[in-house]
């Protein structure tokens, strides 16, 4: 499994650069970001490579900050590559809570998508007995 | 083993208490119709004069006062005395209006001192005690006021002032203060400052607390106890009256004594001003029959409570007035249904997870009233999930519809962004008022 910070943020002008603003001082590197907007309020989710020292560092600036598990799915840049995934998750009843993706810079796949599920206890392995390819970072060897 | 300041005054008897009473107003509506031309008119106006005074059942034929009334004459015109005999004048902050002033002579310091001693007596406070009080000292009674208390009894007053909170707490720890005075808001900001700071209430050797100069909720009574390892107790006052210590609880805590000798309540209906039957609620009205800078007849509070003669537990024989849940002119009427501040306040505070920081937001959208409560989210709710977010957040909304019968929307803030409160609380940001 992967952490995620996952950020609370009134929505108001400056909440986000203040997350951003603290990343770029503390030289902290976003791989994905996404979020989940109500009227009032924002659910920043972003995965970094360090996300236990970024975590710490948005909480000394007063956000409120949570860390928690999301699964990282690696798929080929190829028509039916993500319905493949979806298919198998369905097959094997698991619900997707939330999900959004990014473009991996590894040699050997193009894309990587971001899982929350309802019930994610052996999630991975079910995943991969699967032929699904999990990954449990997202660093490695750049394109 | 019960503290008494003064037992001989706080146990009398009912009819003892009476007797002492009548000669103290008989003299006090002299001195006013003597000395006070407002006083004198009114009276005039609808034909009484002192000698008609001739038990205490005639306090209900003498005009009620009103806190215009002091505006009108800002700002020496209701003292009863010459300027010569006033050492210290108060002020209320005036954000409703231009401020009222009050005066003290050296014997209404002095009575007022003594009140303040007899409540902090109650709390347990004696000699050896070490007294903080952070409530703002200046124009604002709180400060002096509880100040000149303390050292009547004979206890350390440590004369803090309001904020710099870091340095209360180092105070609280290193001189081991066993009382503190202040606005219960201020003591929930100390709570959360010793938090940030590492200190815990096992640090502190406090034992109780008077907090008051803001209506609060018994929820943030068990959050301020728990929090800071004291109890804590309520104490009344007005700066119109005195100031603080009109009355506070003793250790029952099942409504706050007046010191009857100072001052008569009475409670009146809202709608017609007449006295309401014993026992009911209304609007509380006080008489100071001691005062003489700035002595009141029938001052009415705007505080609405209900008022007991019964013999309390703790042996005073002094009326004990409920807990106000605040004063009229704060009270909020949204879409006909009428609410104070601090009964949302209580109902916040029976959720569990919310912690007493929230604003109260009143608009009027197409003629319509809205109001919206701002909580910090609370740490044990926050999760990556919107749905468990936006279902608190319905859980606040809807105990508040069946316990108050409003309809509030909850907007859910970040940590830490309500302003914290240095003394009284700003809860309500009423923005009709605009046009």
């Amino acid at each position: 499994m992967l952490k995620q910070i996952t950020v609370f943020l009134e929505n108001k002008p400056g909440r986000l650069e203040g997350v951003t603003g603290c990343f770029a001082e503390g030289g902290v590197n976003l791989h994905a970001l996404s979020i989940a907007d109500t009227t009032d309020f924002g659910i920043l989710r972003i995965i970094v490579s360090e996300p236990t020292q970024a975590a710490a560092m948005l909480k000394e600036k007063g956000y409120m900050v949570k860390l928690n598990n999301v699964v990282a799915v690696a798929i080929g840049h190829s028509p039916g590559s993500l319905h493949k995934v979806v298919q198998t998750l369905r097959e094997l009843d698991i619900s997707i809570e939330y999900m959004y993706s990014l473009t991996s810079r590894h040699n050997d796949h193009d894309v990587i998508v971001i899982f929350r599920f309802d019930n994610q206890e052996d999630v991975e392995k079910k995943l991969a007995d699967n032929g699904i390819t999990v990954l449990s970072e997202l660093g490695g060897v750049e394109k | 083993m019960e503290l008494y300041r003064n037992k001989e005054i706080e146990t009398m008897g009912r009819e003892q208490l009476r007797e002492l009473q009548l000669p103290r107003l008989q003299n006090t509506v002299k001195r006013v119709y003597d000395n006070v031309p407002f006083y004198r008119e009114k009276m005039q106006k609808i034909g009484i004069t002192p000698a008609d005074v001739k038990s205490l059942d005639d306090l209900t034929r003498l005009p009620i006062t009103v806190k215009q009334d002091l505006r009108d004459n800002y700002p020496f015109g209701l003292f009863a005395v010459p300027m010569e005999d006033i050492v210290r004048i108060h002020a209320s902050s005036g954000t409703t209006g231009k401020q009222t002033v009050v005066g003290y002579t050296k014997n209404d310091i002095d009575m007022w001192a003594d009140c303040m001693a007899r409540c902090l007596a109650m709390e347990g406070a004696d000699t050896s005690s070490r007294v903080q009080v952070a409530y703002g000292y200046g124009l604002f009674t709180g400060g002096l006021g509880a100040h000149y208390g303390v050292e009547k009894l004979g206890a350390t007053v440590i004369p803090a002032s309001s904020g710099n909170t870091q340095r209360q707490i180092t105070m609280l720890v290193d001189f081991g203060v066993t009382h503190i005075c202040c606005t219960p808001s201020y003591a929930m900001n100390i709570a959360e400052v010793m938090q940030e700071m590492g200190v815990s209430k096992d640090d502190l050797k406090l034992k109780a607390g008077c907090f008051g100069a803001e209506p609060w909720s018994d929820g943030m009574r068990a959050e301020i106890e728990n929090r800071l390892g004291l109890r804590a107790h309520d104490i009344y006052g007005l700066s119109e009256i005195m100031g603080p210590a009109v009355s506070h609880e003793c250790r029952y805590r099942n409504g706050l004594h007046i010191w009857e000798d100072n001052f008569i309540p009475e409670i009146t209906d809202p709608d017609t001003g007449l006295p309401v039957k014993e026992g009911e609620a209304g609007d509380l009205v006080i008489t100071t029959v001691t005062k003489e800078g700035i002595p009141l007849i029938r001052y009415k509070t705007r505080d609405i409570c209900t008022l007991s003669y019964d013999k309390c537990e703790c042996g005073r024989t002094h009326a004990r007035m409920s807990k106000p849940a605040g004063r009229t002119d704060d009270m909020l009427i949204i879409r006909g249904v009428n609410v104070f501040p601090s009964q949302i306040e209580a109902v916040l505070l029976s959720v569990g997870e919310v912690q007493p920081h929230y604003q109260i937001i009143v608009d009027r959208v197409r003629n319509s009233d809205t109001m919206t409560v701002e909580i910090e989210i609370p740490e044990s709710i926050f999760t990556d999930n919107v749905k468990g977010i936006e279902s608190f957040e319905g859980k606040v909304s809807s105990q508040l519809n069946s316990v108050l019968g409003i309809n509030a929307k909850i907007r859910l803030v970040e940590p830490k962004s309500i302003a914290r409160s240095e003394g009284k609380a700003k809860r309500v940001i009423d923005n009709r008022s605009r046009g």
